[in-house]
């Protein structure tokens, strides 16, 4: 990475931190997962310090020695009775969460491909033949379970938004199959943890959860064409996108840019993030972007655009951070 | 085997009288304590001391000693180890602080994947072989391993494959896709790297296996008289079941090499979903190897602190039983967890809840070890001996890993954790605590042994304190990082994502666990001529190996003893006297050879006393040609490859036929204490029989992979075989098998007939074998060619011409060995008396017989049955 990769993360995803984590659950299976893990977490450390606290007794404190059968007490006592009773406690009550966790979605359902790098994500709400089709970015509304299937294209990735709930692996071939069910609106962050090739590092998504109105306001408009340049700026930045073949791999839907083979870029600017959740939504970051993508993430396959003017590159940025 | 008791069996024939061990056994006490002649033991040790010579000079590389092969073996597995742990410090400087430059995300991916595979591959397995190969001799009072050359032939393998993998990352060629490699990344990834991994590791894995055989039977036939398997030290279990895990453990993986490498230079689809091929198929083998080898690399160490604790404790271990069931059973579990690798991949909840409580049951077996080791210091008086220091260190470290091994194995949870650096740290925990606390401790508690000197007391614990401090500073902030949702093999993270502090503080641990481990090597290979030689049994140890001789000799063992108890250093007052003034078994060497005494399997009863094999230089040069075998491919040059192959055929054979199963001059000799043993057997008698039915079920275990892989295919893909695809010719593959019946068949009778003197017979019977196998061969190659199945286009006809590579790979080396029985015959080596070539050859048709026979099914009835 270039020194200019290191500005790039400073103003990204304001107040982020937490955004990611398994001990602030945003939804169910989450939580339920991070209250599991305190009470294993309590019991392994009792348990620890029973077992360290034992051995320290006996080669420091050297007690009086123990008679054959008393040994032989605590290796079946130690050994097999204490934690086979122990175990089986915790797997009735860790397993009962898996079908839960694993229920089938009702409502709305998500299709999220893995690409290197990046997510295509389409909305199937109850009913639809056709997706509405996004990048790089998750919404879901609380309240309801809503079913996430799951695809790659070429390698193997793994869709986790830690504070939603757990993962599940994206696979060329095969459709796995998720569910969440978020309680909590707000912000997070999800991130591939399938190692994916040379940027697998800078694979992640924004995770937006919403409540239902909202919801469903959001996705009427996501659903919509994209807006008609307004500004000089814009239109000349919409020339430069379609003359210099930005179509022939870009979708923006509502002009002649019809391509599927990268991210869709219809409503761009309403994301909060940019390139796979490495850079922030703005104008100066899309620039850089366009400029040599290969800075920020090494391997990708869109091409650098350096050769452009900067007022050209601008005015691409300008149209782009108008489609809202 | 006293006269009432040999007149028991059925009337031995005169062959069978011959091999049999005459005289008295087990020794009187009157035979024990016989008077001997100073004058006469002189000559003796002389003797022995003249047929077991190191080499010296430059010569000293053609050694096969075990003291020799096992002490290069350790430390160049300890320098791949400062190699993979330099990696290990590279990328801690790398994440130490977020959006760093320091390397190229490239870089970081080569790097994280060659600090996986040189631990695991270069590292964890071949040290616990080579600290096997230096002590388990001396734990059984023999003299060397079964096989010396063939130790000495693993051990160059070793190194050559491992200098060539991980001299990669020095060139920038390295793979980067990860230890586990998954397919596509891993098929699609473009260089030469995937093909270092697979051809250079696969080569070490073989090698790794030939050190495995050879070490399970040193246990089941090397044993001294008298030692029953209820009576071996808990280490020897412990490498017998670590070594049969080897052996059913690494061939998934071999098989998966096979596929994936296939994949990769001819372009055969087996992982390629677009051709009905499927990645999750090396997810699976990858794993039946991956989860028993977490357990082989512990299972060693877990076998040092049984060797310690009692020493430590100064009483015989407690729960002896107990400890051998738990580590059998703790194998045989090994083999059903590896789903819990898996648990993000969408497989269905029953089988996520089966591999759930599968890997909490392995708690029990291992609790049972841990508790039985407390016992045992708990009904002693525990002196706190360094290396003791180092076992309890490993247990705090360890019983953490296994805790959060118990989180992870509820496979909701894991959901959440897998694939982050809460796994990192948990990973680290248990190889920290149940391999590198435990064999350092094993280094300080052994190093007398190995070196006559010892190492600091005041060095081990100022090591000991660094890296306890260092490794909790580096590894438990990771459980955190993990939380906080850090994923692994990430090369770099943003500073807005609050792993900033974690992350530097490993990094610090980690350069703190690396000045412990540089204190460790600076005492392990600091100067010590001037220090005076160590006491002999400076820890009081009750077994074996701490009669060793100091000053060093070569011989291993000055007489062989006959053990009657677990301890007999602390049960038996006269036994050393009795060992070092040569009263045991073959005390002596009258025709200057190196001989090893070999006993029945349970009841360690002796059966021969067989010449073993010499220095050598063919073995470096089987090793060399071997490596060539494997390395040439990865530069794409096949012809040189199966020249270097064949070159290495060559040296084998050259070392086999002037080294092994040699035409005795008389049928047997005094060993001493009043018995006569063979020097030469034949059958379940003799190690050699055993080593090849031991690298058979290996063998097997692989062959099934890839026959596992075709159900699999079956199972899982809906185009399998795919609609109006071309099968193999149903008659040729008849053919196929009844030629390899018929070979099977020539064979056996070949044997029969060859043992009532009816050689030219046998001749004609060898050579009907051969043809009938190239038949078979040729037949089934045909049966797959003709009607035009394109391995290529789809996994179906690809996995078939797989598994007719397989067998015909297998043809072409029972025609070798079918040949150099012809050979033997014909040049005296191979009689109807001494025909354990014979015999070990027939012992390979069988399984060769099978192969054939199971691959004519899946070829030409299955896919018929199926589509």
């Amino acid at each position: 990475m270039t020194g200019r990769a290191v500005w790039i993360t400073l103003p990204l995803l304001a107040g982020c931190s937490g955004a990611q984590s398994v001990l602030e659950p945003a939804g169910r299976d989450a939580q339920v997962l991070a209250d599991l893990f305190w009470v294993m977490l309590a019991g392994a450390v009792v348990l620890w310090l029973l077992v360290n606290g034992l051995i320290l007794y006996v080669t420091r404190i050297a007690p009086q020695p123990l008679s054959r059968r008393g040994a032989e007490a605590l290796i079946i006592g130690g050994g097999i009775i204490f934690p086979a009773v122990v175990l089986i406690g915790l797997l009735v009550y860790g397993l009962s969460e898996m079908p839960k966790q694993r229920a089938e979605g009702a409502g709305l359902t998500l299709r999220v491909t893995g690409h290197q790098f990046w997510w295509r994500v389409e909305y199937w709400p109850d009913g639809a033949d056709a997706p509405i089709l996004a990048a790089n970015e998750v919404r879901l509304p609380t309240g309801q379970r809503s079913e996430i299937k799951l695809n790659a294209e070429r390698v193997i990735h793994s869709f986790w938004i830690p504070a939603l709930g757990g993962k599940t692996d994206m696979i060329p071939g095969r459709e796995t199959r998720m569910s969440l069910e978020p309680e909590k609106p707000g912000t997070y962050r999800g991130q591939c943890t399938e190692f994916c090739g040379e940027s697998h590092a800078y694979m992640a998504f924004g995770a937006v959860v919403m409540s239902p109105e909202a919801f469903d306001t959001w996705l009427e408009r996501e659903a919509a064409d994209a807006v008609a340049p307004e500004t000089q700026q814009a239109r000349r930045g919409q020339q430069i996108f379609l003359s210099e073949g930005c179509g022939g791999c870009h979708q923006i839907r509502g002009t002649p840019a019809d391509a599927q083979v990268g991210p869709d870029l219809t409503h761009l600017a309403g994301r909060t993030t940019l390139a796979a959740g490495i850079l922030p939504m703005s104008h100066s970051a899309l620039r850089d972007w366009i400029t040599d993508p290969e800075a920020f993430k090494p391997g990708v396959e869109m091409p650098g655009y350096g050769h452009l003017s900067d007022d050209d590159i601008g005015a691409l940025a300008t149209y782009l951070m108008s489609l809202k | 085997m006293t006269d009432s008791r040999t007149s028991s069996h059925p009337a031995p024939t005169e062959e069978e009288q011959a091999a049999r061990p005459v005289g008295t056994y087990p020794p009187t006490q009157e035979l024990l304590d016989a008077p001997d002649d100073p004058q006469a033991r002189a000559e003796r040790e002389a003797q022995l001391r003249e047929a077991w010579k190191t080499p010296r000079g430059w010569r000293y590389l053609s050694a096969v000693n075990n003291s020799e092969v096992g002490t290069w073996y350790a430390l160049s597995a300890f320098g791949f180890m400062l190699c993979a742990g330099v990696l290990a410090l590279l990328i801690r400087v790398q994440l130490a602080v977020p959006d760093n430059d320091f390397l190229s995300a490239d870089r970081f991916n080569q790097f994280f994947t060659m600090h996986g595979s040189a631990m695991m591959f270069l590292f964890a397995v071949p040290m616990f072989e080579a600290i096997s190969i230096l002590l388990l001799p001396a734990f059984l009072g023999a003299r060397d391993m079964p096989f010396p050359r063939l130790s000495a032939y693993g051990y160059w393998c070793f190194l050559i494959g491992g200098c060539f993998v991980l001299g990669s990352v020095l060139f920038n060629v390295a793979p980067k896709s990860g230890w586990f490699m998954y397919p596509p990344l891993a098929t699609e990834q473009e260089g030469i790297g995937p093909d270092i991994w697979l051809l250079g590791l696969s080569f070490i894995e073989i090698a790794s296996i030939a050190a495995a055989v050879e070490l399970i039977v040193g246990v089941i036939k090397c044993r001294p008289p008298g030692m029953r398997i209820n009576i071996m030290p808990l280490y020897a279990w412990y490498v017998l079941v670590v070594g049969v895990m080897i052996l059913f453990a690494f061939p998934p993986l071999i098989a998966g090499d096979f596929l994936f490498e296939l994949q990769r230079s001819l372009d055969w689809p087996f992982f390629d979903p677009d051709r009905g091929g499927d990645p999750m198929l090396w997810q699976h083998l990858f794993w039946i190897f991956g989860h028993p080898e977490v357990y082989i690399v512990f299972l060693p160490s877990i076998a040092i602190a049984a060797m310690v604790v009692p020493t430590a404790s100064q009483r015989p271990i407690v729960g002896y039983s107990w400890i051998v069931l738990s580590a059998v059973g703790v194998g045989f579990l090994s083999f059903g967890l590896w789903v819990h690798h898996m648990f993000t991949t969408g497989l269905p909840s029953l089988s996520l809840g089966f591999f759930s409580a599968a890997s909490q049951a392995v708690v029990i077996p291992t609790g049972v070890q841990i508790f039985a080791f407390v016992a045992t210091l708990m009904v002693g008086r525990v002196k706190m001996i360094q290396p003791m220091l180092w076992i309890a260190g490993a247990l705090a470290i360890f019983t953490m890993g296994g805790l959060t091994g118990v989180m992870l194995a509820i496979a909701p949870f894991d959901w959440q954790v897998h694939d982050t650096y809460f796994i990192v740290a948990h990973l680290h925990y248990t190889l920290f605590g149940g391999l590198v606390f435990p064999l350092l401790g094993g280094v300080y508690y052994f190093y007398p042994f190995f070196t006559k000197r010892m190492m600091s007391d005041r060095l081990g614990r100022i090591s000991f304190w660094t890296t306890f401090i260092g490794f909790n500073v580096c590894f438990l902030p990771m459980h955190l990082t993990g939380l906080l949702g850090m994923p692994r093999r990430v090369a770099s993270y943003s500073s807005e994502m609050g792993w900033n502090w974690l992350n530097l503080l490993s990094s610090v641990g980690g350069f703190i666990v690396a000045a412990g481990i540089l204190i460790f090597a600076w005492d392990l290979v600091r100067p010590k001529r001037d220090q005076p030689l160590a006491p002999r049994n400076p820890w009081k140890g009750g077994t074996l190996e701490w009669s060793h001789d100091v000053p060093a000799e070569a011989w291993g063992s000055r007489s062989v003893p006959y053990v009657s108890s677990r301890y007999p250093l602390w049960e038996d007052d006269k036994f050393l006297e009795r060992l070092d003034e040569g009263r045991f078994y073959i005390p002596d060497a009258p025709e200057g050879k190196r001989e090893t005494l070999v006993t029945s399997s349970v009841d360690a009863e002796p059966q021969g006393a067989l010449p073993i094999t010499g220095p050598a230089w063919c073995t470096i040069w089987a090793a060399a040609f071997t490596g060539g075998a494997f390395i040439l491919p990865v530069f794409k040059l096949y012809w040189l490859a199966l020249l270097s192959g064949a070159g290495a055929v060559a040296c084998v054979v050259y070392w086999l036929w002037t080294a092994t199963a040699q035409v005795p001059k008389a049928p047997d000799r005094d060993v001493g204490l009043g018995l006569r043993l063979p020097v030469y057997v034949t059958g379940f008698r003799a190690p050699g029989w055993w080593a090849m039915f031991i690298t058979m079920l290996g063998d097997a275990t692989a062959y099934a992979s890839i026959v596992f892989g075709v159900f699999f295919f079956w199972t899982a893909r809906p185009d399998f075989p795919p609609e109006g695809a071309a099968h193999a010719d149903a008659t040729l593959i008849a053919l196929s098998a009844l030629g390899f019946v018929l070979a099977w068949g020539a064979t056996i009778t070949a044997r029969e007939v060859n043992r009532r003197d009816r050689r030219r017979a046998a001749r004609a019977l060898i050579g009907a074998g051969v043809l009938c196998t190239l038949g078979a061969a040729g037949a089934m190659g045909l049966a797959l060619w003709l009607p035009g199945m394109a391995p290529s286009s789809h996994a179906y006809p690809a996995i078939m011409y797989a598994l007719g590579v397989w067998v015909g790979a297998h043809s072409g080396a029972g025609v070798v060995m079918l040949l150099y029985c012809l050979a033997g015959s014909w040049a005296g080596k191979l009689t109807p008396r001494y025909d354990a070539d014979l015999v070990n050859t027939t012992l390979f048709w069988h399984f060769l017989c099978l192969m054939g026979l199971v691959t004519a099914l899946m070829m030409g009835v299955f896919p018929r049955l199926a589509s």
